[in-house]
This record gives C-alpha cells, structure tokens and sequence, in this order.
C-alpha cells in the first residue's frame, strides 16, 4: 500500500529518507507492514545480524560438504589407518594432513563435521516445520470450532506435556527401524503440543473480534475463517516459535544420536561423533571439542537470532 | 479449590491410565508378535527356545489378558513385574537406582535454583549494567549448550587434566554411595550437579528476569514506593513474592521430570540411576524395567504438576477465586 501526499512529508524532518524526498513536487510516503518495520528493527539488532551469518555460513558448509572432502583429499568414511591413527593407534592431532585431527577409526574430523551439518540442519528444519504444522492446525481447530474438538485436543496437549518425553522418544525410537526418519517423527509427535496450545490460546482471543463476526455474518466459512482471516495473525508468534525451536530440535536429534538410539553409524553426525568421542576423548581432546563446538555455535545463532526476531516481531518486550 | 482439585487428580489418573496402554503399545503390538520373545532371546535362539520365553512371559496370551494382568498387579499389588535380564523383581531393579536419581535431581535443583533466581534478580534490578549483560549473554550461553557436550567437556577439564597435574578431586566416572563414603559420594556428584545446574539456571535467569521486570513495572509497586517503603522492601517484599510464581511452577515441574531420570546426565557420568538404567534396558529389550521407568517417571511429573497448582493457589491469592 502506498500514500502519496504533498504537505504530510514536512513533519518528517528527522528522518532522512523524507527529507530527501522534500523537495520533491509529490512526496511518496510508504505505508510499512508489520513485516517491514520488523525486518527494519531485525536489521538494527547486531547479534541477530551476526548470528544470521553464521546460519548461513553453516548452510553452506552443509551445501558445499562434498567440496571439503575434495579439497583435504579425504572422503567422509574414509578410514585412514596408517596416515590418520599414530603408531599406538590413536587419533593423530590437528594438523596440515587432517585440520582438525582424526577420529578413533583414522576419519578426518573437518569434512565429518562438515557432513554432520547436512543431518542436524535437515532434522533441525524439517522436525520443526512438521512441528509447527500440525500444533497450528490443531491449535487452530481447537481454539475456533471449540466444543467435542476443543475438548478432545486439550486433553491430547495435557496428556503429551505431562509425558517424560525424552524417556517416550527413546522408547519408541527403540522398536522402530533407525533412521533420521523416526528421529524426526518423534521430535514432532512430542513437539505439537506446545504449539497447539499458544496458538489455541491466541485464536481463543482472536475469535471475540467483531471482525470475525462481520466475517461469519457474510457468510465465510469455518475454513475461510481460520486460513484466511485468523491464521495470518498468529503467524508472527509462528514465527518466533519456529525459529526457537530449530535448535532445540537440533539438539534432540543430537540427543538421540548420542544415546545411540539416532542416526546409525557410519553416517556422519555430530551427537554420534561425541558418542564415539566419550571414550577417546582423554587421548584426543580434539574429537570431543569440534563436533562439540559445531553443535553449540549452531544452536548458539539459532537462539540469538531467534530472541532477535521475538524482539522485532514484538516491540512491546523491548530489550526485556 | 477443593473441586479444582479434584479435576486435576481426575486428569492425572487419565494420563497415567494413558501412558500404560501406550507403553504397551509401544512395546509389545508396535514389534509385532512373537517378537518380544525373539529378541529376548538371541539371534541364534531355536524356535523351541522361542515359544519357551513366549510361555514363561506369558506372551502368548491375547493382548488384553497381557494388559489385565499388568494393570492388576500394579493397583492392587503395587507389583511391577518381572526383570528379564536382571532375574529379579523390577522394584529392586527401581528401589537402587531411585537413590542415585534422586541425588543429582535434588543436589543440582538447589544449584540452579540459587544460580538462576540470584542472577535473574540482579538483571532485573540493575537492568541495562554490565551484570546484566553479562548474567543475559551466560544465559543465553547455556541455555544453548546440549548436557552431554558440557558434561564431556567438564569431565574433560576438571577430571582429566586435573589428574594430569596430580589434582584428583573429581572422579572421572561412576557413583558412590553415602553410605559407602559421604565425601567420595559428594565428589562423584560434584561435576554432574554442575552441569546439569548450569544448563537449567540459565532458564531460570531468563524467566526470574522476565518476570520480575514485568512485576516491577505494575500498579502496585508504584503504590508500595508512594508510602515510602524503602527499595530493597519493594524489591524483595513486594516484588519478587508474585514474581517468582512461574519460577516456583517451572521448578516444579523441573524436578519431577529430573527425578524421573537424566537420562543424558547419567548417561556421561556413567552414573547408574534411572535414567541410565532406561537406555540400558532398551538394550537389553526388559521391557517390564523400561515400562516401570516410563510409569515411575510419568507419575512423578504428574505429581509435580499437581503440587505446582496448588503451590500456585498458595502464592497467588488471585488463583484462588477462580
């Protein structure tokens, strides 16, 4: 949407973009969107900045992982059992054949932290938008068409966030055939509930307005009211949610492939390299400090930026 | 009150009564029939050796007669069942590892508990001072840090190196007894206290924060200036009495979840509490240890949430109209 107006840019003085605009015979003033004005104050927000670079940095690390094989020489498995494990056969330190070291079995590190990537990013995304997906269409149902439905999905959200769920994931993970398949699965099945139940909340509100009535006394319906005229405002909060919960379902795969119960050997990953790390470690720091630190820089930016989208979404919790 | 009571047991019946068909669903219809004996029993295992542990388990029975008999014995027994792999009752099995649980859970809630509120305070107070960047940016810190990687490196750090230079305070691995030795028993928990306390306090920086900031900014804190009383009364009277309600329930909460097992915590430490016993049971498929874990661990969270409602009614007299 845009204004065109002569006299209003005279009161914008301060703000250079309008005074440039002054001279001009028909000031164009924009109106901003919501989006606008918090893609402005994200862009003001430092941390949030740097932390987005470092997202895209690992993206690409992920991208181009193929590329850090080709260009050490050292394919992903590959086991190097006379160049990468010393005489005593341990891990050989960092260095200029393996930059990061090797692992138990004589595996460059860098290019498996590299691959690693690929899984966490993969599991960490596509866990969440299923996530979200179903705790907002649940939320949604829940919250507009109340009744039996309502009833039977708030019980379903207090059973599943009363579950010890790490206990119920490693269990179901444990009859299931291994695979970042029933990883992510997991991850949503337990996750939902506490999307479901903010949105719900938020739709609860929202159904009061009079323009939802206005909206039903045209006749739209129920489908109409909740894709069209609710779910566009609890996207922000969505939004939010979402980015937060990257990380922590990154975290969750890690988990799983730590307990041995994830991604199953040789795939590279990091929760699993800190598993075989646990029991090397003391001989070779390196195997627990870069799969480590991979995975906490990782969740590290996914939080900074996540605060900082909260922050501009939501300007009335400035700096809280 | 008393019927909001009465609704919140009702509800924790229903999720109790849940989760046992759930772990039976999970357990003994999602592998299939017959299953649950093959693995019991080995890949080499002969068929005749197979319909031998189906008999002896009972697993040759229908389903619902299985069901029954669990949900039987535990009502009105307080029976558990049977350890396949240990060949002892699975309370036994529960009864030795509940005390190293309950250790970490208790010995780490204190830590954190002091950590995270004392922190949290202190932003809220001298918000925008450097204490406040620096309790905001830990917090952030470890709230990002996943527990085994901090574990491994603590063990790392505090262990190992310090071994290397002759300082053997903290024991790599294993747990102690109290009764074995008070102070071994103190110095096998020192590091996993720490970190599982330095991972949770920095929730609770962020939520006292929060929510003190919130308070602080309401009607009647402006009221308990205007009469004169001094800050630290506002502060601390006044102020952190309603603001620590959702401090209080997610504590709750908190340690009703922990005292149903670290999983990952005991899993680094090498500390044999419910938890680890989990992991190692799915291991060794023992299905009866596993499901009491799951019903132990659930009753606990379930219990907690309802100690949390009625700790809420008893901090917040405004819950209490409703």
């Amino acid at each position: 949407m845009s204004l065109t107006g002569t006299s209003i840019g005279a009161s914008f003085e301060d703000d250079p973009e309008f005074a440039a605009a002054e001279g001009e015979e028909t000031a164009k003033i924009e109106g901003r969107s919501t989006w606008q004005l918090a893609w402005a104050r994200l862009k003001r927000d430092r941390a949030a900045v740097i932390s987005f670079v470092i997202i895209v940095l690992i993206v690409l690390m992920a991208i181009f992982a193929p590329l850090v094989a080709t260009i050490t020489g050292h394919g992903v498995n590959q086991q190097f059992r006379t160049t990468g494990l010393n005489t005593f056969g341990l891990p050989v330190a960092p260095g200029k054949t393996f930059w990061l070291g090797t692992d138990d079995l004589g595996r460059d590190i860098l290019v498996r932290v590299a691959y690693g990537a690929r899984i966490s990013l993969e599991v960490g995304v596509l866990a969440t938008l299923i996530t979200v997906a179903i705790g907002a269409a649940l939320g949604l149902a829940a919250g507009y068409l109340g009744g039996l439905v309502d009833t039977v999905i708030a019980r379903l959200v207090d059973l599943i966030l009363s579950l010890p769920y790490l206990l119920f994931a490693i269990s179901l993970v444990s009859i299931s055939k291994p695979g970042m398949k029933i990883v992510i699965i997991v991850i949503a099945l337990f996750g939902w509930a506490a999307v479901a139940r903010i949105v719900r909340g938020q739709v609860l509100s929202i159904r009061e307005k009079e323009y939802i009535e206005a909206a039903r006394s045209l006749g739209a319906s129920s489908w109409r009211i909740m894709l069209v005229d609710i779910l566009p405002n609890v996207t922000a909060q969505l939004i939010v949610y979402a980015t937060l919960l990257i990380p922590v379902s990154i975290v969750a795969e890690a988990s799983l492939s730590f307990l041995g119960l994830g991604i199953p050997p040789p795939t590279a990953d990091w929760g699993q390299m800190l598993a075989e790390a646990e029991t090397i470690y003391q001989q070779a720091w390196w195997f627990l400090v870069f799969p480590g630190l991979a995975l906490l820089i990782t969740t590290l930016a996914f939080n900074i930026l996540g605060d900082g989208v909260r922050d501009a979404l939501d300007p009335r919790f400035d700096r809280l | 009150m008393i019927r909001f009571l009465i609704r919140r047991i009702l509800l924790g019946i229903f999720v109790m009564w849940m989760v046992t068909v759930m772990v039976f669903g999970i357990f003994f219809v999602g592998p299939g029939p017959g299953d649950v004996a093959r693995r019991i029993a080995g890949k080499d295992a002969t068929p005749q050796t197979v319909q031998l542990i189906m008999e002896r388990l009972h697993l040759n029975q229908s389903l619902f007669v299985q069901y029954w008999d669990f949900v039987k014995q535990l009502v009105w027994h307080h029976n558990l069942g049977y350890s396949y792999y240990h060949q002892e009752p699975v309370s036994t099995v529960l009864k030795a590892a509940f005390p190293i649980t309950f250790s970490l859970a208790i010995g780490s809630a204190v830590i954190w508990l002091v950590l995270g509120v004392f922190s949290g305070v202190v932003s809220a107070v001298r918000r925008g001072s450097i204490w406040d960047r620096l309790a905001t940016i830990l917090a952030l810190f470890f709230y990002s840090m996943p527990t085994f990687v901090l574990g491994l490196l603590l063990l790392y750090a505090f262990s190992y190196q310090f071994a290397l230079h002759g300082i053997h305070l903290f024991p790599g691995q294993g747990y102690v007894y109290f009764t074995a030795s008070p102070v071994k028993w103190f110095e096998s928990l020192v590091l996993p206290w720490i970190t599982l306390a330095l991972i949770s306090a920095a929730t609770y920086t962020r939520l006292t924060r929060g929510s003190l900031l919130e308070v602080l900014g309401e009607d009647y804190i402006r009221t308990a200036r205007s009469k004169g009383l001094t800050e630290r009364r506002v502060i601390y009277r006044h102020g952190l009495r309603s603001a620590l309600t959702p401090v209080v329930s997610q504590f709750g909460i908190d340690v009703g979840t922990l005292l149903g097992g670290a999983i990952i915590t005991e899993q680094v430490f090498g500390m044999p509490g419910l938890g680890y016993t989990a992991v190692n049971s799915i291991e060794q498929q023992d299905l009866p240890v596993i499901i009491g874990i799951v019903i132990i661990a659930t009753a606990a969270v379930v219990v907690a949430n309802i100690v949390v409602d009625l700790l809420y009614a008893v901090l917040d007299p405004r819950v209490r109209l409703h």
